[in-house]
C-alpha cells in the first residue's frame, strides 16, 4: 500500500516538476523577433493587429502582447524590452515626454517628436489618420446652450465632465480648458475606457454633460453627439505612428509600416471601429486583415 | 424527438444568433483557454508544494504556528490588481513576463493552503503518531508514511479550493495584458458584448471543473484506501476562499 | 523598500484628505465608499443566505446542493461577473447607479456561498445529542433552531461572514474597473497616472481596511464561542471532542421548560 502511493507521487512529482520547468522556460526571447504591443482599447488592438499582420506577411517573425494598458504601462514596457514596436498618437505621445511642449499641427509636431523621443527609440513617418480627444457634448445640450466652439462651455458652467484619469492633467485636459478658454468650473469623473461604452454612457444619461470621446468613435454618429470646435488649437494633433525600439529598425521594417502609415485614413479608422465595436462585432484581427486586403498591402 | 431538437438547433445556427461567435473565434478562445489552465497550474502546484513545508513546520514547532498562520492571512488581504501591476518592480522582471501573475497567484494559493496544511496537520490523530514514533519511524518516515496519509483528504479538499479559486483569479490579470480568458471579459466589456464575457465564464467553470475531477482521481490514486474522496465535514473547510 | 516608504509617505500626507478634492481623493470619501459598498452587500447576501443555510443545516435537506453550490461558485471569475453584470444592467439603468447597482448585485453573488456554508456549517456542527436532548424536552423545531442550534453555530456563521466580508472587499477594489468608487478608483488612477506612490498606496489601504474589518470579525468570532463547546478547540487538536458547552445549552433549556411547566400549574 505504501509503495504503490509512493510510486504514485514521483510520478506526479516528476510531470509536475517538468511542467514548471517548461513554464519557466518559454519565457525565453528570441532574437530577430519584433513584439508588437497595443494600448487597451479596440482601435489601439486593430492598429496593433494591422502592424503585426503586415509585418509577419513580409517575412518578419511577430509576437504580440496587445491590451497592456496606458502609455505608462507601454513606455516602460517598450523600455524594458517586453515589446519593440507600438502604434502611437503623435500629439499625446510629444507630451507624454514633453509636457510644455507648444506643437500642435502634425508637421510641428511630428518635427518635435524626432527630437524628444529618448535615445535608442524613434519613430517612423505619421499617417494621415488621426484620432484626436475631442470635447463632446450631447445635441440637446448643444442646441440648449447653443455650443459651438470650446470656448462657448463657459455657458454651461458649472458642469460635469468624464475622462480617463489622465485627462485632469494633461494639457489639453482640464488645466488647459481653464488656461486657454477660461472654464474652471468643473467637477472632473474619472472613467477608465478612454471615451468607450461607459464614457458615451455617462454623458448620454447626462452623469456628465462633457466628455472626451475620440474623433473616429461610431458613437459619435450612433448617439448624435456634437464635437465642440477648438479655434485656439488646445488639442494638438493626434496622427497613428509607429514608435519602435531602434535595434529592430531595418529598412525593409521601415517600409512596410511607411506604406501602411500612407494608406491609412481617419476615415477608415471609423470604419474599422464601427466594424469592431458596432453591430457587427467582428474580431480586431479580422477586420485589420480585411483592410490591409482591400488596400492591396497583402501579397 | 432528436430530430425535432436537431432542427430548433440549425434554426438557431443559421439565426443572426450570438452563439456563431463561438464558433467562429474559436481557436482564438481555445488558444486563451489552454493558457489559462497553463497560467493556473504552476501556482496551485508550487503553493501547495511550499504549503505543506510551511504548514508541516508550523504544526511541528507551535512557535511558528502563529506566525506563519498570521502571515497566510495578511498575504491573503493584498488585493490582487496592484500586486500584479508592482510585482515586475519588486522582481526586476520585464513587464509583460508572465511569471508576474504566476508569483502573484502562487502567493493567494500559499494564503489559503498554510491554513489548510496546518490544519491539516494538527487533525492527525496522536495516537497515530505516537504509535508510529513507538515503531521506529524517523522523523522523515513518519511524515511520509504517517501524516501525510493521514492528512490526506482534507489537503486534497484544501487544494480543490484552491483550484477553483487561482482559475477564477487569471482572468485579472487581463487588465494588465496577459493572454488568458480574462481577455474576453474587458474586451466584451469594452465593445458592449455579452456573448464573448458568457463565453469567457463558460470556459473558465469548464477548466476549473477539469482540474477538480483530475484533484478528485488524483486523490483517489494516492490514496486508494479511501472508497470516496471524503467531502467536507467540519464547516471550517468549507469557508476559505479568495475573491479577486 | 524605496516604494513602500514613498507610498507610506503619500498615505500620511494630508493634502490627499482635503474634502472636495478632484477624484479619485480625497482618501477618507474613498474609504468611507469602500467600507459602504461592502456593509451593504454583505448585508444582502446574509439576508438571503443565511436563513437558507440554516434551513439546510437544520432539516438536513440540500446538503449535496451546498457543497456543489459553494464548490462551484468559488470557480466564478469575479471579472468576468462584474463586465457581464455591468452591460445587462448598464441598458437599463442610467449610469450613475449602474455602476453600483452593478457592482452590488456582482458582490452579492459572490457573498452567498461563504454565508450559505457558514450558516449550513454551523448548524451541522452541532452536537446531535444537544439537538436530540431538545427535542425530548419537547422543543419545537423552531425554538431548537433559534435557542440551541443558532447560538451555537454562531461562531461558524460568523467565519462565513468573515471570509464572505474579505472576498467582497478585494472584489470592490476590481469593481473600480467599471468606474465604481471606493478604495479601487486610487490605485486604478495610480494606473492610469503611472504614480506608484497611489498604486501602493492604494493597495496599502485595502490591506489594512481589510485586516481591521478581519480582526473586527474575529474578535466577534471569539466572543459567540462557548468555550468547551465544539468550535473553541485548542491549538492540537483531536477532532472528536465532548461538547460541554452544547450540555450546558441544555440544562439551561431544560430549566426554562421547569419554569414553563411550573407556571403553568
Amino acid at each position: 500500500m505504501f509503495k504503490a502511493k509512493n510510486r504514485g507521487v514521483g510520478v506526479v512529482g516528476a510531470i509536475a516538476t517538468s511542467l514548471v520547468v517548461l513554464t519557466g522556460c518559454a519565457s525565453a526571447d528570441p532574437a530577430e523577433e519584433v513584439v508588437v504591443g497595443s494600448f487597451a482599447f479596440p482601435e489601439s488592438e486593430i492598429l496593433g493587429n494591422i502592424y503585426a499582420l503586415a509585418l509577419e506577411n513580409a517575412g518578419f517573425e511577430v509576437e504580440t502582447q496587445f491590451n497592456l494598458g496606458p502609455r505608462q504601462t507601454t513606455v516602460p514596457a517598450l523600455e524594458d524590452g517586453s515589446i519593440d514596436l507600438m502604434p502611437e498618437y503623435n500629439g499625446n505621445l510629444l507630451f507624454f515626454y514633453d509636457t510644455e511642449n507648444e506643437a500642435r499641427s502634425t508637421s510641428e509636431v511630428d518635427a518635435a517628436l524626432e527630437t524628444n523621443v529618448p535615445e535608442g527609440f524613434q519613430v517612423l513617418n505619421s499617417s494621415p489618420a488621426q484620432d484626436k480627444d475631442a470635447y463632446v457634448v450631447t445635441q440637446a445640450t448643444a442646441d440648449e446652450f447653443d455650443l459651438v466652439t470650446i470656448g462657448d462651455l463657459s455657458r454651461l458652467e458649472p458642469f460635469s465632465l468624464g475622462a480617463n484619469p489622465q485627462f485632469a492633467e494633461l494639457p489639453y485636459g482640464l488645466p488647459g480648458l481653464a488656461s486657454v478658454y477660461g472654464v474652471t468650473d468643473v467637477t472632473f469623473v474619472p472613467i477608465e475606457d478612454f471615451g468607450g461604452p461607459d464614457t458615451v454612457k455617462a454623458l448620454v444619461d447626462d452623469a456628465v454633460q462633457v466628455a472626451d470621446i475620440y474623433t473616429t468613435s461610431p458613437a459619435l454618429t450612433a448617439e448624435n453627439l456634437v464635437v465642440l470646435e477648438d479655434p485656439e488649437n488646445l488639442i494638438a494633433s493626434q496622427n497613428v505612428i509607429p514608435l519602435l525600439n531602434s535595434d529592430i529598425y531595418s529598412d525593409e521594417l521601415a517600409a512596410v509600416l511607411n506604406e501602411i502609415s500612407a494608406a491609412l485614413s481617419t476615415e477608415d479608422l471609423i470604419e474599422l471601429r464601427t466594424r469592431v465595436e458596432g453591430d457587427e462585432k467582428a474580431q480586431a484581427s479580422t477586420a485589420a486583415q480585411d483592410w490591409l486586403e482591400a488596400e492591396g498591402l497583402l501579397d | 424527438m432528436m430530430k425535432a431538437g436537431l432542427q430548433e438547433f440549425s434554426e438557431l445556427t443559421s439565426e443572426d444568433c450570438r452563439m456563431s461567435w463561438l464558433f467562429d473565434n474559436f481557436d482564438l478562445v481555445a488558444e486563451l483557454t489552454l493558457n489559462h489552465a497553463a497560467l493556473s497550474f504552476t501556482p496551485i502546484f508550487l503553493g501547495f508544494v511550499i504549503a505543506l513545508v510551511l504548514g508541516w513546520t508550523a504544526n511541528r514547532w507551535l512557535l511558528f504556528r502563529s506566525w506563519i498562520i498570521a502571515g497566510g492571512s495578511i498575504l491573503y488581504t493584498i488585493p490582487s490588481l496592484p500586486l500584479f501591476v508592482i510585482l515586475p518592480y519588486i522582481l526586476g522582471t520585464r513587464i509583460t513576463d508572465e511569471r508576474n501573475i504566476i508569483v502573484a497567484l502562487t502567493i493567494y494559493a500559499l494564503a489559503i493552503l498554510i491554513r489548510t496544511v496546518a490544519e491539516a496537520f494538527a487533525a492527525v490523530p496522536t495516537d497515530a503518531i505516537e504509535a508510529s514514533r513507538a515503531i521506529g519511524y524517523s522523523s522523515w518516515n513518519r511524515f511520509w508514511h504517517v501524516e501525510f496519509p493521514l492528512a490526506g483528504p482534507v489537503l486534497l479538499a484544501g487544494l480543490r479550493v484552491v483550484s477553483a479559486s487561482t482559475i477564477a483569479l487569471v482572468s485579472v490579470g487581463a487588465i494588465i495584458g496577459s493572454a488568458n480568458l480574462g481577455y474576453l471579459f474587458t474586451n466584451g466589456k469594452q465593445r458592449d458584448f455579452l456573448e464573448m464575457i458568457l463565453i469567457g465564464i463558460g470556459a473558465s467553470f469548464l477548466i476549473a471543473l477539469v482540474f477538480d475531477i483530475l484533484l478528485v482521481l488524483l486523490g483517489r490514486l494516492l490514496m486508494p484506501w479511501n472508497k470516496r474522496t471524503s467531502l467536507i465535514t467540519n464547516g471550517r473547510r468549507i469557508l476559505s476562499s479568495k475573491g479577486a | 523598500m524605496q516604494f513602500f516608504l514613498d507610498a507610506l509617505r503619500w498615505l500620511t500626507d494630508p493634502a490627499n484628505y482635503v474634502a472636495g478634492s478632484v477624484s479619485p481623493l480625497p482618501i477618507q470619501d474613498r474609504v468611507a465608499e469602500h467600507l459602504w459598498y461592502t456593509f451593504v452587500s454583505v448585508l444582502i447576501a446574509t439576508l438571503i443566505a443565511l436563513p437558507l443555510g440554516l434551513f439546510i443545516g437544520h432539516t438536513g435537506r440540500g446538503r449535496q446542493f451546498v457543497i456543489g453550490f459553494t464548490g462551484a461558485m468559488r470557480a466564478l471569475p469575479t471579472l468576468g461577473l462584474l463586465m457581464a453584470l455591468f452591460l445587462i444592467v448598464g441598458s437599463t439603468v442610467p449610469f450613475t447607479q449602474a455602476a453600483f447597482v452593478a457592482s452590488i448585485i456582482a458582490l452579492v453573488i459572490l457573498a452567498i456561498p461563504s454565508i450559505l456554508a457558514g450558516g449550513y456549517a454551523g448548524v451541522e456542527s452541532v452536537d446531535p445529542q444537544t439537538v436530540d436532548s431538545g427535542r425530548a424536552i419537547g422543543m419545537t423545531e423552531m425554538q431548537i433552531l433559534l435557542r440551541i442550534e443558532i447560538p451555537l453555530s454562531l461562531p461558524l456563521i460568523i467565519a462565513g461572514i468573515r471570509a464572505a466580508t474579505l472576498q467582497v472587499i478585494a472584489t470592490t477594489v476590481i469593481a473600480s474597473y467599471i468606474s465604481l468608487g471606493g478604495l479601487g478608483a486610487i490605485i486604478a488612477s495610480g494606473i492610469g497616472l503611472y504614480d506608484n506612490e497611489r498604486i501602493l498606496g492604494g493597495a496599502i489601504l485595502v490591506t489594512v481596511l481589510a485586516l481591521v474589518v478581519d480582526g473586527f470579525l474575529a474578535i466577534l468570532q471569539r466572543l459567540t464561542t462557548i468555550r468547551g463547546s465544539s468550535q473553541a478547540l485548542p491549538k492540537k487538536q483531536n477532532v472528536r471532542r465532548r461538547s460541554h458547552g452544547s450540555t450546558a445549552v441544555a440544562v439551561k433549556a431544560v430549566d426554562e421548560r421547569k419554569e414553563y411547566v411550573q407556571s403553568k400549574k
